[in-house]
């Protein structure tokens, strides 16, 4: 039986992402200088590909299925910005944890969960990642510290501090992993960001605060929120860098220069990346009150991440168009088939209704009779 | 500087307004246009904005309209220094709010959802509820008033769906307001705008586009404080409010095919309340439902019972009986089955003529 030997080829290119990166130092701590090249192995940005790719079928699949009402409440899709979850991931390990806010679903599924958990949570049903209960905005691995989903913008920062700080007091000048905690362009001016900087550039805390700022705090343009819009620079005593969020390879190595300063035990690093969404804010946001089709389709023909990674494959010869139409393909049908058993998945139980509130908890449902219903 | 202000004062205290008691008593001949609950709430913040020259409205995206289309077109007519955005700070929105109005600006503040006023709680009740008091009545915020859309959608989940009224009724300095259909909203928003203390005023967002009634065009207020009876009866008392009005309505016409005469009471003004009408009522009928979507543990219902059993002891033929949310988060897919509906009312009616 004749097989061929795959070849992990690992291959470094010059970076040079359309938004150049930029350094803010405070001169506090000593930085490393910014990345000029990128390292990627020939197996691993094929993974990257297909991981995009379902990316984006899935919350394409999601758009539509919340159109025919399958889907009911708030959602929060991810297109246009895969390039993030997927570039840090191959920087990051499951051993560091991330807190992000309400557009998880990507995060969900590049963190060990599937497109069926993801689908089922939001029909409501048990087979979803947090039982049915929690929805769009709250997707949660407990086993590969994904720590959600979150709804309340920009509560989820002091939090993601909190996780990081574990690793700081058990070896602090060479912790063993970092925390992310993502917030967004419109959360950047919530007052507890800034205390959780303070406490976390006191206490030298391995987290890396990153800013997604894909432009517009729901419909209000980060211009007109915020008085400085170099949100890599809001950290202010703490370092930031700024990465072309929709560059993966540069989300790669910014990740990785920013791991490595918290690794160093240097301290909290802001990381913003500059991103865009293609779709409104959430289904209930018809984004034409701010902004035009054009500006969109012109964000989508010069920078769309996925586009960039199939070219740079072609040009560097690790893929041909062929194949990534197949990939395409087969992504297309293994998510079109996770929806099609999310649907037929069966609903999460009324049970669920009054557990999880507290632990050990003797729950007495209170009605004008005594009891809600007969749990036979 | 301070003649001109109290000169355009004047001119509002004027009082080329009517007000009314309850809605009962708006004229019928007023000159009326459709209009449902979001149009109503866009019409007094016209009116406030055209007659109170120093009024501001201000929140999170409210300059193309807002979320719920409350402030359309209102930036377009009054300019950029009047209706603004604010950035996604709720503490910011209130505490800046309050230092508005403590120099006499009428400011008129958003809060996107009544789920999202938590980082403003200390704000609202350490600072607004108490600045005429602490000060000895030299200060005060007394022409803030914050309005925010609560309770449940139907698919708002956790955090689009709460009604946190009973956090704020228990502040004293602060007055709780919710209107139930918009002829009410109208009025009373205008009343919550124009009093002069702190008022929060919930707008229960299911009847943004659902209530629809003919409400006036004229400028006019509502009475704070004043319980409303909807309907009179003589059996059973039902008190709620906002949109849980709608659902004790459907109750009391199901308790009608059976015989049963109910009383339906809008309660209006959450806190201060008009506990009088309230007792009236239960005196005449000797039984009480109090329903709100709220969990039932410390909501506005025990309060309530609480006042009304105190007062209507002797006269009260069943126990008082709160209908309300269970003490769950608000959940997801089990909305339906966690919120008070016309079925539970109904079910607690006939327990309450049958004791």
């Amino acid at each position: 039986m004749r097989f061929s030997v795959r070849c992990l080829e690992k291959r470094t290119v010059a970076l040079k992402p359309h938004v150049p990166f930029a350094l803010h130092d405070p001169g506090r701590v000593p930085l490393a200088p910014l990345p000029v090249e990128a390292t990627y192995d020939t197996d691993a940005i094929k993974q990257n590909l297909a991981m995009m790719l379902r990316i984006r079928r899935m919350e394409t699949l999601s758009d539509q299925s919340y159109k025919l009402k399958k889907i009911r409440g708030f959602c929060h899709l991810y297109i246009g910005q895969e390039a993030i979850p997927v570039g840090m991931e191959n920087v990051l390990n499951w051993q560091d944890p991330i807190v992000t806010g309400y557009r998880d679903h990507g995060w969900h599924i590049v963190r060990g969960g599937t497109p069926f958990e993801v689908f089922a949570e939001m029909f409501g049903r048990a087979g979803g990642c947090s039982k049915g209960k929690g929805g769009s905005m709250h997707m949660y691995n407990v086993k590969n510290n994904f720590y959600g989903g979150n709804g309340i913008v920009g509560a989820q920062v002091p939090l993601g501090a909190g996780l990081a700080w574990r690793f700081a007091i058990e070896n602090p000048t060479a912790p063993k992993n970092v925390a992310v905690t993502f917030y967004g362009d419109g959360a950047a001016n919530q007052g507890q960001i800034f205390e959780a900087m303070n406490i976390a550039a006191l206490q030298k805390i391995p987290v890396i605060f990153a800013c997604e700022n894909n432009q517009f705090g729901m419909g209000t343009s980060k211009k007109r929120a915020s008085y400085e819009t170099d949100f890599y620079k809001r950290g202010h005593y703490i370092p930031g860098i700024k990465v072309d969020g929709m560059n993966m390879l540069a989300v790669q190595e910014g990740t990785r220069w920013a791991k490595e300063h918290c690794l160093a035990g240097k301290g909290p690093v802001v990381l913003e990346f500059d991103s865009y969404r293609y779709m409104g804010h959430s289904m209930s946001d018809p984004d034409s009150a701010y902004r035009s089709k054009s500006d969109i389709q012109a964000v989508r023909n010069e920078r769309d991440c996925i586009a960039q990674i199939k070219n740079f494959l072609v040009s560097e010869g690790v893929m041909t168009t062929d194949e990534m139409e197949k990939l395409d393909k087969q992504i297309k049908k293994e998510v079109d088939q996770e929806l099609i058993k999310a649907e037929q998945s069966p609903p999460t139980p009324m049970s669920e209704l009054y557990t999880d509130i507290v632990l050990g908890e003797q729950y007495s449902h209170r009605t004008c009779q005594g009891t809600v219903w007969n749990t036979a | 500087m301070i003649s001109k202000f109290s000169r355009v004062f004047s001119k509002v205290d004027k009082k080329f307004f009517a007000t009314y008691r309850t809605a009962k008593d708006i004229p019928a001949n007023l000159e009326r246009e459709k209009m449902n609950l979001f149009t109503a709430v866009n019409n007094a913040l016209d009116i406030t904005l055209q007659t109170d020259s120093k009024a501001l409205l201000f929140g999170e995206d409210v300059k193309f309209g807002g979320v719920f289309r409350c402030s359309l077109g209102l930036n377009e007519k009054y300019g950029n220094d009047r209706v603004f955005n604010t950035p996604l700070c709720e503490q910011g929105i209130a505490a800046f709010g309050i230092g508005l109005a403590s120099t006499g600006v009428t400011a008129v503040a958003e809060i996107q959802f009544a789920d999202y006023i938590f980082p403003a709680f200390d704000q609202l009740v350490n600072e607004a509820a108490k600045y005429r008091y602490r000060s000895g009545n030299q200060f005060n915020c007394g022409s803030l008033t914050i309005r925010t859309p609560c309770g449940a959608v139907g698919h708002g989940a956790h955090y689009h769906s709460q009604s946190p009224e009973a956090y704020f009724a228990h502040t004293p300095g602060l007055k709780v307001v919710i209107p139930r259909d918009p002829v009410q909203c109208k009025g009373l928003l205008l009343a919550a705008i124009r009093d002069k203390n702190p008022v929060i005023f919930f707008e229960p967002k299911a009847l943004y586009r659902g209530a629809e009634d003919m409400v006036p065009k004229a400028d006019y207020e509502l009475e704070l404080h004043v319980a409303d009876v909807v309907k009179e009866g003589t059996d059973v008392t039902l008190v709620a409010w906002g949109a849980q009005m709608r659902v004790i309505s459907e109750a009391a016409a199901m308790a009608e095919k059976d015989g049963i005469s109910c009383e339906v009471i809008d309660l209006q003004t959450l806190y201060p309340y008009d506990l009088d009408t309230l007792c009236q009522s239960v005196n005449k009928t000797g039984r009480c439902i109090i329903s709100h979507e709220a969990p039932i543990t410390c909501g506005l219902g025990a309060e309530l019972t609480a006042a009304i059993q105190e007062k209507c002891f002797l006269r009260l033929e069943a126990p008082i009986q709160r209908i309300c949310g269970y003490d769950t988060p608000f959940p997801l897919v089990h909305e339906p089955i966690y919120l008070p509906d016309k079925f539970k009312v109904y079910e607690g009616i006939k327990k309450a003529v049958k004791f």
